[in-house]
């Protein structure tokens, strides 16, 4: 399968054909070049997933690892290398058709949500650049590769939510996300530093015999500083302050970047290591299933009062990468059948989620096309105007809520049996999350669909369904939301790689469902209705909570006081004062010398062939007694 | 005798081909001097001697099994023809870059004799680097230099290109008798000048020190090393351009090859004095080079002591001693080639539109001139080692070859240093970008044949580091070595 570096090589090419020679070229023209690119990258995925799924398995019912293309990048030691490649396994296939997939659909949908914006052909040229990114970070064959692509994605994201750079607002979103994620990444580097210091290798399975005395010791560590990079990518409290305003890019990238593919980079990188934390740091594991547990609490709580449709979007993302992520943690051992089901079940949630909130995000794209406002204010009766739109986003309200027979009920599922399993205590907490993320999500169906019309605007602008180009892309992924749940997921992928077969758990199912209907009718009863009286008086009731809730519990003016006041303040303003006057002092002072020593030396310099060669001989004489005495 | 043995010296017997085939066309092509000059043909385009070049490359690029011949005055491993290679290369870029410069009115009537001087240098290259036998070295020395001195004066009329030949002429014969002394000590305590069969007799007495010191002070004078660099700035600031950069670049990379390999074969015995003699001469080239780049105004002579510095660097490969100092030297050398002759072609387009060479002249060039700029910033960058560019990687393990082998107190020295030359390669870069001119040097295109060498070196600065391809078939010859 060595054509799979192909995968990487065409969006790159792509990206740089579309970077360099896009100013000549229509709108349409690069358009096409981008997405024909990620359609020939698309049907490779589908090959190679085709091709890999069918081939027989190895003796002990496993896939096998395959490394069809890899070379030497840059040698440290004779053991201690960093490569470059691509790796096949299930997991990384299962990205492969996720991100060709979403990206390919977004391409198609960008032709008509981005027409005539200015920089078209800069923003296909950027997508490329993204798509190649994530592929490689999921194709990657060893850490250091996989950090590598892991900033490219940070910058193409960088790029691409600060498109419309016109917008301070994007401007500053962009930097944020930026600068959030670098600060987590730090954590990545240091583990991936102490991980190959100790583990004698940048490779995913370190050999047990390389490992350095006590270095199973420095393993938690190594792990537990991966998992900060991780959860800086994946948008875990409290570094999940970026994903809200990283909206400020175009909706399609919000779609792709920020709900399918680059935020779900971090739960790779835990499933990715899952052998590692299984074996050395269980411990860490467990806090990575806290850790979500309280993002995925904490963010739909935020969600229940936001009133932007892409913020209520965002904040549902955040907690349900949290579910992943407790999904990740419950697991207690290789064995699907002892423990560790949970990571099928957060890798088949990664699969689904991605499809359905890509579709949630296209949709939301649609009704901004046609309102021109992000507020639920400008919303609410559009259900007559935009038929599709509407069928497609109920469908990924339905999966997202947990109801059969689409996707998101079979993973939810899955993820409900792994934290009951874990502990009674966890399993509830998930349960009562996933009946919030039902009632937030229906609660802005009805918000942008039923409810309160707004009359006046709605004259003014005469809503109507997009051109083709963005509905077909909503049709297929909701087709694909609708059947996906029936992919019998467990025979691709389980945490010890052999077939794992599905069973749906009646109690935990029943129990999902009921919380699942029951939000949702809280919702109806809520929200349907023309007036909202109930929702109002709740509002006033609990003004402080909501009030705290709607502003994210002020998170970020945590963060700004920290920052400003504190980092700023205290330490640099005291620290640029050392540099400018005592550092930059020394600086200047060893450049005047070293120009006053210059001078003083110039004259060497005669012009004059005699005292050359007379220079010359005193130097050879003089290394002569260098050596002699 | 047995004639069979020439063909063992294909890749000299080739070149000596191209050198005669270039020699027969001009002597019937060549036009009169002060002839009707506007008429063509107007004597041998640049086009032959550069594809004649590239073939007598091309079917040389693939190393053989090691041989000898002559009873082994003439050695040859296969890591030879890897650097043989990289001078070829650099020769071509510098025809290209030439032909502008040799179709002025005073120059095209001899552009033949150029050619055929540089080629000339370059075969006497080519038997330094396989010689077996000291005697053989010494005639190849003196075939790379006593032409170089008739390039250096090749514009004798024009600026100090005249001097430029007679100051290099001097040093260089000083420097030779200084060597050839120091061979005849040799030839005076042991009997012998065959590489293979002196260091089973080399003791490390004091007239093998001496030998020693003067061999190496000759060999410091071609990589024009201090304190044996002082005809470096001379000679490059007069001499014409092209060739400044031929003998930056070429020359010195050769004679850097050589060195190292002869002090890792021939003067194996005495490593301890060898390896102290380089870190002082690091130390002091790198530093003074620094020192005195930065106040230059004059651009050749700032990129006399920019290379001179560079050798210094060069020069960290040859002290670690390893096969992995052998393999970063010839690598940094490839990596060098192409970024220096980047910056130098970009000088001598400049130079041949506008006659500006001060670092004044170009201030502002970037509004005029967007893409030569480009390419000297580029070239600059990989000068100074910034990531990602070639010269980051070359300096990163031509580093790690010195730091194994445990010259840690040099490598940091050569760090220091590295941020000092930073300083100055930006100087330039700040000139042509950031200061204002009201008169910046006019835009200009230049000819396809300087444009070739422009690229050429740009897809050299950027891609060289991330073929990691090259590095490794280096470094699997330079076991070999």
């Amino acid at each position: 399968m060595e054509y799979t570096i192909f995968i990487l090589i065409l969006p790159f090419l792509s990206f740089l054909f579309l970077g360099l020679a896009g100013k000549w070229m229509s709108h349409r023209a690069a358009g096409l070049v981008g997405t024909l690119t990620l359609g020939a990258v698309a049907a490779m995925s589908y090959l190679t997933a085709f091709l890999y799924f069918t081939a027989p398995r190895l003796a002990d019912g496993t896939f096998a690892t395959l490394i069809p293309v890899n070379f030497e990048w840059l040698p440290f030691t004779s053991t201690l290398s960093i490569d470059m490649g691509v790796l096949l396994d299930p997991i990384s296939v299962m990205m492969l058709i996720v991100i060709s997939t979403v990206s390919l659909m977004v391409h198609i949908y960008s032709f008509g949500y981005m027409k005539g914006e200015r920089g078209f052909q800069r923003y296909y040229s950027f997508l490329s650049l993204f798509s190649m990114s994530m592929l490689g970070l999921v194709l990657a064959t060893n850490i250091f590769q996989m950090y590598v692509y892991w900033e490219l994605v940070g910058v193409s994201s960088y790029l691409l939510i600060g498109f419309f750079y016109t917008r301070p607002a994007a401007i500053a979103a962009s930097k944020k996300a930026f600068i959030v994620t670098r600060f987590a990444d730090l954590g990545f580097l240091i583990g991936i530093l102490v991980y190959s210091y100790y583990g004698g290798t940048f490779s995913f399975h370190p050999d047990s015999s390389m490992l350095m005395a006590g270095g199973a010791a420095m393993m938690p560590l190594a792990l537990g500083l991966m998992f900060i990079g991780g959860a800086g990518k994946s948008a875990m409290f409290p570094l999940h302050i970026w994903l809200p305003d990283a909206m400020e890019g175009p909706t399609p990238v919000s779609a792709l970047i920020h709900a399918a593919t680059m935020v779900v980079a971090g739960v790779y990188l835990v499933a990715r290591m899952f052998p590692l934390f299984i074996v050395y740091a269980p411990g860490v594991l467990h806090i990575v299933a806290y850790v979500g547990a309280f993002t995925a609490f904490f963010a739909a709580s935020i969600a229940c009062v936001q009133s932007d449709i892409k913020r209520v979007l965002a904040f549902s993302t955040i907690s349900q990468i949290g579910f992943m992520m407790v999904a990740l943690g419950v697991c207690t051992s290789l064995d699907p059948n002892l423990g560790g089901l949970g990571y099928m079940a957060s890798m088949f949630h990664l699969f689904t989620h991605a499809m359905f909130k890509s579709l949630l995000f296209l949709c939301a794209g649609c009704i901004i096309e046609q309102v021109h406002s992000n507020e639920m204010s400008a919303m609410g009766g559009l259900r007559k105007y935009m038929p599709v739109t509407h069928i497609a986003f109920l469908i990924a309200c339905l999966a997202i809520s947990g109801i059969p027979p689409f996707s998101g009920f079979f993973s939810k599922d899955e993820i409900l049996t792994a934290s009951f399993n874990f502990s009674p205590i966890m399993g509830w907490v998930m349960a009562i999350i996933a009946g919030m993320t039902a009632f937030y999500m229906f609660r802005i169906y009805f918000g942008i669909f039923w409810g309160t019309e707004n009359k006046e605007l709605h004259e003014k602008l005469h809503p109507h369904e997009n051109p083709l180009t963005m509905t077909i892309p909503l049709v297929i992924l909701a087709g694909i939301t609708c059947v996906a749940g029936f992919i019998p997921f467990g025979q691709f992928i389980s945490s010890n790689g052999q077939a794992y077969h599905i069973d749906i758990e009646l109690s935990t199912a029943l129990t999902s469902i009921i919380i699942g209907v029951v939000s949702i009718a809280l919702a109806i009863f809520m929200y349907m209705r023309p007036t909202q009286p109930v929702a109002d008086s709740l509002a006033r009731k609990f003004k402080e909570l909501y009030t705290a809730a709607y502003h994210r519990f002020y998170v970020d003016e945590v963060y700004q006081f920290i920052t400003h006041r504190i980092i700023f303040g205290c330490i640099s303003t005291p620290i640029a004062w050392i540099d400018r006057h005592i550092i930059d002092g020394l600086l200047n002072f060893s450049a005047w010398s070293a120009y006053a020593t210059s001078d003083s030396i110039r004259s060497l310099q005669s012009g004059r062939v005699q005292q050359y060669a007379f220079v010359f001989l005193l130097g050879a004489l003089a290394l002569i007694l260098l050596l002699i005495l | 005798m047995d004639y069979s043995q020439f063909l063992n010296m294909k890749e000299e017997i080739s070149l000596i081909t191209v050198i005669l085939i270039l020699f027969v066309v001009d002597l019937f092509i060549a036009p009169e001097e002060k002839s009707s000059c506007k008429k063509y043909p107007r004597g041998m385009g640049t086009l032959l001697p550069v594809v004649l070049l590239t073939i007598q490359t091309l079917i040389n690029i693939v190393p053989s099994a090691p041989v000898e011949a002559f009873g082994g005055m003439y050695q040859y491993v296969p890591m030879q023809t890897i650097i043989k290679t990289v001078l070829n290369i650099g020769t071509i870029i510098v025809f290209l870059m030439a032909h502008e410069w040799l179709n002025r009115e005073d120059t095209y009537f001899k552009r033949g004799e150029f050619y055929i001087l540089t080629l000339s240098t370059l075969l006497g290259m080519y038997f330094m680097i396989s010689a077996g036998h000291f005697l053989m070295f010494f005639i190849g020395l003196e075939l790379a230099s006593v032409p170089m001195a008739a390039l250096a004066a090749f514009d004798k009329y024009r600026h100090h290109s005249a001097e430029a030949g007679a100051k290099y002429i001097l040093t260089a014969l000083f420097s030779s008798a200084l060597l050839l002394f120091g061979i005849s000590m040799l030839y005076g305590t042991i009997g012998t000048l065959y590489f293979s069969d002196m260091p089973a007799k080399l003791d490390g007495d004091m007239l093998q020190i001496m030998a020693f010191v003067f061999f190496f002070s000759g060999m410091g004078f071609k990589i024009s090393l201090v304190p044996f660099h002082l005809w470096t700035a001379d000679v490059y600031e007069g001499a014409p351009v092209v060739v400044t950069s031929y003998l930056s670049v070429i020359s010195k990379g050769s004679a850097a090859f050589v060195l190292m390999t002869i002090l890792i074969k021939v003067f194996a015995p005495m490593v301890a004095q060898w390896q102290e003699v380089l870190f002082w001469i690091i130390t002091i080239s790198i530093t003074i080079a620094n020192l005195f780049a930065i106040r230059q105004q004059n651009l050749k002579r700032f990129m006399a002591f920019s290379a001179i510095s560079q050798a210094g660097y060069i020069m960290l490969g040859v002290i670690s001693g390893s096969a992995q100092g052998m393999s970063a030297l010839v690598y940094y050398i490839l990596v060098y080639l192409v970024a220096n002759l980047g910056a130098f072609a970009v000088i001598s387009n400049i130079e041949q539109r506008s006659g500006k060479v001060e670092i004044d002249d170009y201030n502002g060039l970037y509004q005029t001139n967007p893409k030569l700029s480009f390419l000297m910033t580029l070239a600059l960058f990989s000068l100074a080692g910034i990531p990602p560019f070639a010269g980051f990687f070359s300096k990163f393990y031509i580093f790690m070859a010195a730091f194994h082998s445990g010259f840690h107190l040099l490598v940091f020295i050569a760090l220091i240093n590295t941020i000092i030359s930073l300083y100055y390669y930006l100087l330039i870069v700040k000139a042509m970008y950031i200061n204002q001119n009201d008169a910046p040097i006019a835009t200009f295109k230049s000819d396809v044949y300087a444009k070739t060498s422009f690229a050429i070196c740009l897809v050299g600065i950027v891609g060289l580091g991330f073929v990691s391809i090259i590095y490794q078939a280096i470094d699997q010859l330079a076991f070999g070595m």
